[in-house]
């Protein structure tokens, strides 16, 4: 019978209940199941089915929800992966081969995931690769390269290296289970359904004057709860992460430097919300010309978009070392160049979102972040309100990847919470967030590097530009970390890097795993090649040639005594390189439209801050009832820091790391472990919670009276200690309890010795670097210009693998971005403002990878371990570029390499 | 406001006779289109109605119903020379896409990208036209969409079906895609090819057309009459052949990129077709 659903509910089956509805008309499934309906494990990450995240089973085949009608599913059934774990053991034997291959990694699109895997094990049980990569296809992941999902899917075994507990170990994640069964709460999944949402008004120009007309009646005539505006900010309109340039306003006043800048924000109920036209909202534009490249910012006649900044320069960076411009006049061979990159957007799949309520007059945001304590700073200084009385939450991070350091919607939901004295939500569409986040630098870069006839290189000048856009975030960590890391990890006495940070009415471009690094290692490692090959040189044999060994300087004057693992990555890649190279030339001889290539990259990473102070604190207790309680601050946002973490403190505390229960970075409770950020959570948390561990076993010890071996066992209300002599037992319950509940405690702080750069840079900015190289095969259709990459071998020195199986997760993650960066991601402002303009790789895109663990000890990282999540994407970009020089002959000097790109390079070369 | 999910073809016209309606089947353009917008005030969904999702074959031809998804018609038993169209619902977006988004969806929506285009165009379809106001009509589908999203639909007007001609035996079809990335991904071009060999291994007809390289895909009619006679492994396609083509410059590739590849694109999608 036809259907007039104008006047009547819906009704249909929910993991095999029957459930009813009342959608408005066009209202999308995945807003009904998630708000009406509480399937909050159906997450939404574009609302334009390009990222899969909310599939679902619709009569068995997979769907998106946020492309279907609710109206649609009348009578039929409809699965979310919540439901398809709990009931159907098929899909649970999948979530436990997927926890054992540690292939969840924020988890976000887990839930999208295994619908996807599900519907096609149910047709195929005993699927190819290509088969899982055309049933997944439709999910995006941006944390794990997607092999390990692809293994986990074709059931083959998870990786074994290392121990079987402990340091060293690769035991699952310890929050898997909350990750694959979709139970973890991420930003949008906190609120109640049906409180306030805040829609923020958005500048449509990338530089403009504007003027609100009558906000009073508009907000009276579309019943709004309130507008904000910059006039509603309680404290100072700015924010900023580095102390010196806090320069972004909450709310733009008078003029907006950016497109997508805030300028006004709409709070009201939700349906409200869902009825209401932004280009309804009552504000007048006056269009100003806008300065969109570093050149033209530059130039004379463009308007200062920070006061005082001359010329739109926000500040530079510097090192130098010896006299590079004499080194490279006496150099017997010398190349130079120019490279370009474009803005890289991070695409997590989880859009900025939170909630924020009032609490007995105190705030409580609850956000997905990847700093809290900075959080609870900004908003400390924005509301004008004492730290005291505003509470972070993080919640589950669905990726963030340097862009989630930075405040986004926690101004919004705290003005609005203290505004209105209501509970308020907010989740960013993905167009919102594209165009509002931090983004990577675009960087234009300017090298030349010279060596003696004898293959060791005598200087290297580099001079880079990097686009910050509108405001600074942390352009300053980028023009200083870059001159410390342009050398790569090799020996240069003679040396000179200038950067320069840009403002232009772009977004602002902030932090992106590798602050600035992945760009200059593109200019660097591509110049090594085409030195080596201008001495004749085998392009390998010439890295192993110059790379940095211990007691030799860095190009900051530093010098490790130990630990420098360079060498060994890259002697490691020896073997590959022979057989690729050598099946590379047997390909290359039958083919003749189709050309594969192999190269070679390396690449450095200085862990924790750059010679600033950078302290991780770790609490944990042992409560009377003989549980041990590991307060964990170093947010996870999929890297692996609460398993990491937890594995480190175990192995101190002696006990196995899931015996230990784990409470998150709340700032009310939980010690500052400082931002996840700048890989030094391994190093610098792990540190921090070995001391942690170290102290309590020795109160535990002490208070038994046994020697540092005993074997410590906690049970209900007890500890009991054996050695030699025997089992001895402390009861806990008679114990005096502390405000934490804790019957004994400990809590240590550990900061990286670093030491202050001088004029020239020169002094020590890390406790410690870790060292990689990669290696890239490619396929390239030298008619159509596609890149095809056919594998990679990634050697890491890590120091010592804490877990092996999450290192192997970081390095795929890692690469895939970098892969991702060299061959098809440009973000343009105002063209590529959604996940099918803007690309990211799929699961098609990214082939088997083997990863070398080099374990090169650090003498101050935790069992020796070093930090590695920025590393990873180091050398994969220019690995590729390189590898792309050897299959057609010619040269990318600019990112993406698109294959339009390509084909050009390559008509150009054969002209 | 309402949402209709009409079970007849009467009841449908019904609802779009009396004023103008979304009309939506799998939602895979309607909702990207819609983004942060507010919905609409009506909705016509034609998921329901009898027919709508039945492919059938006759001597005429073949019908498929404008609730035929892409997934419909990669299962379906259809003859070779519908390899191009299964190739061409295989790159459609992602498995979730091809569930939902339907074949006369495509076409509505008119994008110069669309990846139904250009096969349909190879093998002559045509777009079953119905209106309670102004009675049934057939429209050649290179009449149908007109420009940029533009159709010569009327908003009392739906469509039920695309139909295609009986086709010649032995014609064969390959359809090829190029995107930036594997999977989910808008062409920067692609081509489909449908090709009649004679017995000495020769073109005797073929049809090519070629998508995003236009407001609309096109048939390369010229091409076509020339290659009558040549063997597919001597195929050369020269500037004149790309005539009825205007790429343009956008992120996904310049205007003398998409000349370039669609080229090659062009000889491989004829190559495939002929050597089956």
């Amino acid at each position: 019978m036809s259907k007039d659903f104008t006047h009547h509910t819906l009704s249909f089956r929910l993991n095999q209940a029957i459930v009813v509805a009342s959608p408005t008309p066009g209202q999308r499934l995945s807003d009904v199941l998630r708000e009406e309906l509480g399937a909050r494990d159906v997450k939404v990450g574009c609302d334009a089915g390009d990222c899969g995240a909310c599939t679902i089973l619709l009569d068995g085949q997979p769907v998106c929800a946020c492309l279907t009608p609710a109206h649609q599913v009348q009578d039929r059934d409809v699965d979310t992966w919540s439901g398809l774990y709990r009931r159907d053991p098929a899909a649970k034997a999948l979530a436990d081969s997927l926890k054992g291959h540690g292939a969840a990694q924020c988890g976000i699109c887990t839930p999208g995931m295994m619908v996807s895997a599900t519907a096609l094990l149910r047709e195929r049980p005993d699927p190819a690769e290509s088969e899982v990569q055309d049933a997944l296809s439709g999910v995006l992941c941006r944390c794990t390269g997607y092999r390990k999902i692809i293994d986990a899917v074709m059931g083959v075994p998870a990786v074994t290296t290392g121990k079987s507990h402990g340091v060293g170990s690769s035991i699952p994640h310890v929050d898997a289970d909350e990750k694959i069964s979709g139970d973890l709460s991420y930003g949008d999944d906190v609120a109640p359904a049906g409180c306030l949402e805040i829609l923020v008004i958005r500048s449509p120009y990338h530089r403009a004057g504007f003027k609100f007309g009558d906000l009073k009646s508009f907000a009276a005539a579309q019943d709004l709860t309130t507008i904000l505006t910059a006039a509603d900010v309680p404290g100072r309109n700015l924010f900023g992460v580095i102390p010196q340039f806090v320069d972004q306003p909450v709310f733009a006043e008078g003029e907006v430097r950016f497109r997508g800048e805030a300028v006004a924000a709409i709070v009201a109920r939700p349906e409200i919300i869902a009825g209401l036209d932004p280009e309804s909202f009552p504000v007048s534009w006056r269009k100003l010309p806008a300065v969109k490249d570093m050149q033209s910012a530059q130039g004379e006649g463009a308007a200062e978009i920070h006061e005082g900044r001359v010329q739109n320069v926000m500040c530079g960076g510097l090192v130098a070392r010896g006299d590079a411009e004499a080194a490279l006049k006496r150099a017997d061979v010398l190349v130079e160049g120019r490279f370009r990159s474009a803005f890289v957007e991070h695409a997590y799949i989880e859009p900025e979102a939170g909630f924020a309520q009032v609490l007995d007059g105190r705030l409580e945001v609850h956000a997905c972040t990847q700093a809290p304590m900075m959080d609870r700073e900004a908003l400390e200084a924005i509301l004008g309100m004492d730290a005291a009385r505003i509470r972070i939450v993080p919640t589950g991070v669905g990726g963030g990847f340097g862009s989630k350091l930075d405040p986004t919607v926690q101004p919004f939901l705290a003005i609005a919470a203290l505004k209105t004295g209501q509970a308020v939500r907010m989740r960013y569409s993905r167009t919102e967030s594209m165009q509002s986040s931090t983004k990577r630098h675009p960087s234009d870069i300017r090298l030349r590097i010279g060596a003696n006839r004898n293959g060791k290189i005598s200087g290297i000048s580099f001079f880079g530009e990097f686009d910050t856009g509108a405001y600074a975030s942390w352009g300053p960590t980028v023009a200083n970390r870059v001159p410390v890391h342009a050398s790569g990890p090799y020996s240069v006495k003679d040396y000179r890097a200038e950067s320069k940070g840009v403002h232009t009415n772009n977004p602002p471009a902030g932090a992106f795993r590798g602050f600035g690094v992945p760009q200059s290692a593109i200019a660097q490692e591509s110049l090594f090649d085409a030195l080596a090959e201008k001495l004749g040189m085998d392009a390998l044999e010439f890295r192993i040639a110059n790379a940095l060994e211990n007691n030799v300087p860095t190009v900051c004057g530093q010098v490790f005594e130990q630990g420098v693992g360079i060498r060994a990555c890259l002697t490691a890649l020896r073997s590959a390189w022979k057989r690729e190279s050598a099946a590379m030339a047997a390909f290359n001889s039958s083919n003749t439209t189709l050309k594969r290539g192999v190269g070679v990259a390396a690449g450095w990473y200085g862990c924790g801050n750059t010679s600033l102070p950078n302290p991780s604190t770790i609490k944990a207790g042992i409560t009377p009832d003989g549980r041990v309680v590991l307060h964990q601050g170093a947010v996870d946002i999929g890297q692996g820091s609460n398993t990491v973490v937890s594995q480190i403190f175990a192995e101190a505390l002696g006990v196995l790391a899931k015996q230990i229960e784990r409470v998150g970075a709340d700032t009310d409770i939980t010690p500052d472990a400082g931002k996840t950020s700048a890989s030094r959570q391994t190093y610098v948390s792990g540190n921090a919670a070995k001391l942690c561990g170290t102290a309590l076993r020795a109160q535990v010890l002490e208070r038994i009276n046994v020697g540092p071996d005993a074997t410590l066992y906690f049970e209900e209300g007890a500890i009991i200690a054996e050695d030699a002599s025997g089992m001895h037992r402390l009861n806990l319950s008679g114990m005096s309890v502390d405000a934490d509940g804790f019957v004994m405690r400990a809590e240590e702080t550990y900061d990286p010795p670093t030491e202050p750069l001088d004029a020239n840079g020169q002094g020590a900015p890390y406790a410690q670097f870790g060292y990689a190289a990669h290696l890239a095969v490619v396929e390239v259709d030298t008619e159509m210009g596609t890149v095809k990459p056919i594998r990679f071998v990634a050697a890491h020195d890590v120091g010592q693998a804490i877990n092996p199986m999450l290192v192997e997760g970081q390095v795929h993650g890692g690469i895939a971005q970098g892969l991702g960066m060299a061959l098809m991601e440009e973000y343009i402002p105002g063209r590529t403002e959604n996940l099918h303009d803007y690309l990211i790789p799929t699961i098609g895109d990214i082939p088997p990878i083997e990863t070398l663990i080099i374990e090169e000890p650090d003498l101050h990282g935790p069992h020796g371990a070093k930090g590695l999540g920025e590393h990873v994407l180091i050398p994969t970009a220019p690995a590729l570029l390189n590898a792309i020089k050897a299959a057609t002959g010619v040269r990318l000097t600019q990112v993406p390499a698109t294959p339009a790109r390509v084909r050009a390079a390559i008509l150009k070369g054969t002209q | 406001m309402g949402y209709f999910a009409p079970d007849t073809v009467t009841d449908a016209l019904r609802q779009l006779a009396d004023g103008s309606a979304q009309i939506v089947a799998g939602g895979t353009d309607v909702y990207p289109a819609r983004g942060r917008a507010p919905a609409a005030k009506r909705y016509l969904d034609v998921t329901s109605i009898a027919g709508f999702s039945e492919i059938s074959h006759g001597p005429d031809g073949t019908r498929f119903g404008a609730a035929v998804t892409w997934s419909d018609i990669v299962r379906a038993d259809l003859p070779p020379v519908f390899d191009g169209l299964k190739a061409a619902a295989k790159e459609v977006g992602s498995v979730q896409i091809q569930n939902a988004g339907t074949l006369a969806g495509n076409i509505c929506n008119a994008s110069p990208a669309a990846d139904g285009m250009p096969t349909l165009l190879a093998l002559d379809a045509q777009v079953e036209i119905a209106s309670a106001l102004r009675g049934p009509r057939h429209v050649p589908l290179d009449a149908f969409v007109t420009d940029v999203r533009q159709t010569v639909l009327e908003e009392d007007e739906l469509v039920i079906a695309v139909c295609i001609p009986a086709l010649p035996t032995g014609m064969t079809a390959a359809f090829e895609k190029l995107g930036a990335r594997r999977y989910l991904v808008i062409s920067i071009c692609m081509t489909s090819a449908n090709v009649l060999l004679d017995d000495r291994g020769a073109i005797s007809e073929v049809r090519v057309a070629v998508g995003a390289c236009s407001p609309v895909a096109q048939r390369l009619h010229q091409l076509e009459r020339e290659l009558v006679g040549v063997r597919p492994g001597a195929v050369t396609v020269t500037d004149a052949h790309l005539s009825p083509l205007s790429p343009i410059d956008d992120v996904r590739g310049d205007a003398s990129y998409r000349s370039d590849a669609v080229r090659a694109q062009i000889v491989r999608a004829i190559q495939r077709a002929g050597t089956r």
